[in-house]
């Protein structure tokens, strides 16, 4: 942990699919480290004992009947949306290169 | 115009006494009248008309219109508002038109209220002061030079210049209460899970929370009543309280109040101490027991939040991959070249901060020293508010360490405009609700007074804020 180097950020952003510039590179390297380092505080609380929390107002297993509903909204206003349509179906640029 | 009460105004437009089309157009003139405040992203003037109309039509027959009759209120732009366009403030959902309703819209008005106008927030809600809207950075109303708070700025704001009634916001780690704070406001941040969800735009979906902004707890009050309880369409909604959250009807004698050390240490500023201290003499004169309450691990609070907020947040936004709504790059060569450029063109500079601080927590061999550490640190806190709510019935504390800053101070240490949330993040992070109540102000800006109770105890927090309001501090 500590500051994030140029390299870091550059997996980092291939991870999260976003395309910096080298300005922003050098930008989040810093604030990153620097948010990072503010966090580390973390690090030195006890936590002895405890478990992890995974949600907090106790609900378990919700669940409800798998019934189509009809909430009255129309396709046509979702595919209204799309960028890119080719007969009702969502067209996206070639997957495999 | 100052608006009546929102039962005063359904009460009048159901009697036949005011119209809901004179309430929409009144709306729509104070709009207009304040732009300079840059509060309002879109008006919806079509769609509103039409069913002002409508309403004064049923009642013309004698129809029971229901509970909202004709108040006009304004939703945060991250409410997806049937054919309404639903930008959350960001340039990637620019032009995206909601092709269905959230949950919270559709019972507000089925009971006769009427969406005006779609209010500015930092994009995609991130944010203390409304600086991070993609398009715009909205006024305080009582100083335009400095921020409204954030990230529900546009509604707190508009609120205040009474644009209408009430407005919505949400809640993730702050964004109700700071602006209501920094803009003289009662803000409402219910329990976790107390409205739903569904149709609003994501941040962090274990923190989210929606509620009300409006002039009065009453209002407040009775707008959570209309919203609250269980949706098939957000398996985390928990039921509404059997006496539901009107006709509130505390009482300040003998109720115990903790004020909790932590938030009263370093760091808060005497003018706001000074507000905040007056209100704790005015509420053990009007008989409540007041004591202080210690939550040690409350300094770690924002540490933790910083970590989990930005993991969901990478989370959530990962959906925004320019193929199936909002911006989309065009000149792509393959699918993941476009991915990169529709999300890079597309998402403004918090955005992406946000998402790279939570892929670098997520990520493999960071994920156990950042994420589930600072979720465990999360129960340490959720078990020491456990603790001091079993021997108080409310927390007590500022809102905001300071009052409304001024517009560029934060924007390029986004460390400091991070701090700005410091002492609302615990509620978000514990699921308790939380709300602020302006208490005065400093040099002519408000200062707000936060008070917070165990989950599902909304109503009793209504209805103590009810009191605290009514001393007039």
């Amino acid at each position: 942990m500590g500051k994030l180097s140029r390299d870091e950020i550059i997996k980092l952003a291939q991870l999260a699919r976003l395309d910096l510039t080298d300005d922003e590179i050098a930008e989040y390297s810093a604030e990153l480290s620097e948010i990072l380092q503010y966090v580390e505080m973390l690090q030195s609380v006890d936590v002895t004992g405890l478990l992890p929390t995974n949600q907090v107002t106790g609900l378990t297993n919700v669940t409800r009947d798998d019934v189509i509903k009809d909430y009255g909204y129309a396709t046509t206003d979702l595919l209204k949306n799309l960028p890119d349509v080719l007969d009702d179906h969502i067209k996206v640029k070639r997957m495999i290169g | 115009m100052a608006w009546d009460s929102i039962a005063t105004i359904a009460r009048k437009v159901q009697a036949g006494e005011i119209t809901a089309l004179d309430q929409v157009t009144a709306a729509f003139k104070t709009i207009e009248d304040k732009q300079e405040f840059s509060a309002i992203i879109a008006t919806l003037e079509d769609r509103a008309l039409e069913r002002a109309k409508i309403i004064d039509d049923r009642i013309a027959k004698g129809e029971a219109v229901g509970r909202l009759a004709g108040v006009p209120f304004i939703a945060k732009d991250n409410f997806l508002v049937f054919g309404a366009e639903t930008t959350a403030a960001s340039n990637i959902l620019r032009g995206f038109t909601a092709p269905y309703q959230a949950t919270a819209i559709e019972r507000l008005e089925a009971e006769g209220a009427i969406c005006v106008a779609k209010a500015n927030l930092d994009a995609f809600a991130h944010g203390s002061s409304t600086e991070n809207s993609d398009f715009m950075v909205t006024k305080n109303p009582h100083d335009v030079t400095r921020v409204p708070g954030g990230s529900s700025g546009g509604s707190a704001a508009a609120v205040m210049l009474d644009m209408a009634p009430f407005a919505l916001g949400t809640d993730t780690g702050g964004s109700i209460r700071l602006p209501a704070s920094y803009c003289g406001a009662v803000g409402y941040k219910p329990t976790y899970g107390l409205v739903s969800r569904s149709g609003v735009v994501a941040m962090a979906s274990s923190t989210d929370v929606i509620g009300p902004i409006t002039k009065t707890v009453d209002d407040s009050a009775l707008v959570l009543d209309v919203m609250s309880g269980l949706d098939d369409m957000d398996g985390t909604t928990i039921p509404a309280e059997a006496a539901g959250y009107i006709d509130l009807n505390g009482d300040l004698v003998g109720k115990k109040i903790g004020v909790v050390k932590e938030y009263m240490a370093e760091g808060i500023a005497p003018g706001v101490r000074e507000r905040i201290e007056a209100a704790i003499e005015q509420l053990k004169a009007a008989g409540a027991v007041v004591s202080e309450v210690s939550l040690p691990s409350l300094p770690t609070a924002l540490a933790v939040y910083y970590i989990l907020c930005p993991a969901e947040v990478s989370s959530n936004l990962s959906r925004y991959d320019g193929q199936r709504y909002g911006h989309s790059y065009k000149d792509a060569k393959d699918l993941t070249e476009s991915y990169k450029k529709s999300r890079s063109t597309g998402f403004g500079k918090e955005a992406k901060r946000r998402i790279m601080i939570g892929t670098y927590v997520l990520s493999s061999g960071y994920y156990d020293a950042y994420y589930k550490k600072a979720q465990t640190v999360r129960t340490k806190l959720i078990n020491e508010f456990n603790d001091a709510l079993s021997q108080v019935d409310f927390l007590l504390g500022p809102t905001a360490a300071d009052v409304a800053f001024k517009i560029g101070e934060n924007t390029d240490d986004p460390l400091k405009m991070y701090l700005t949330d410091i002492l609302t993040v615990a509620a978000n992070l514990v699921g308790v609700p939380s709300i602020n109540i302006p208490v005065g102000s400093v040099d002519g800006l408000p200062v707000g007074l936060q008070l917070m109770a165990a989950q599902r105890q909304d109503r009793a927090l209504l209805s103590i804020a009810k009191k605290v309001e009514e001393l007039q501090i």
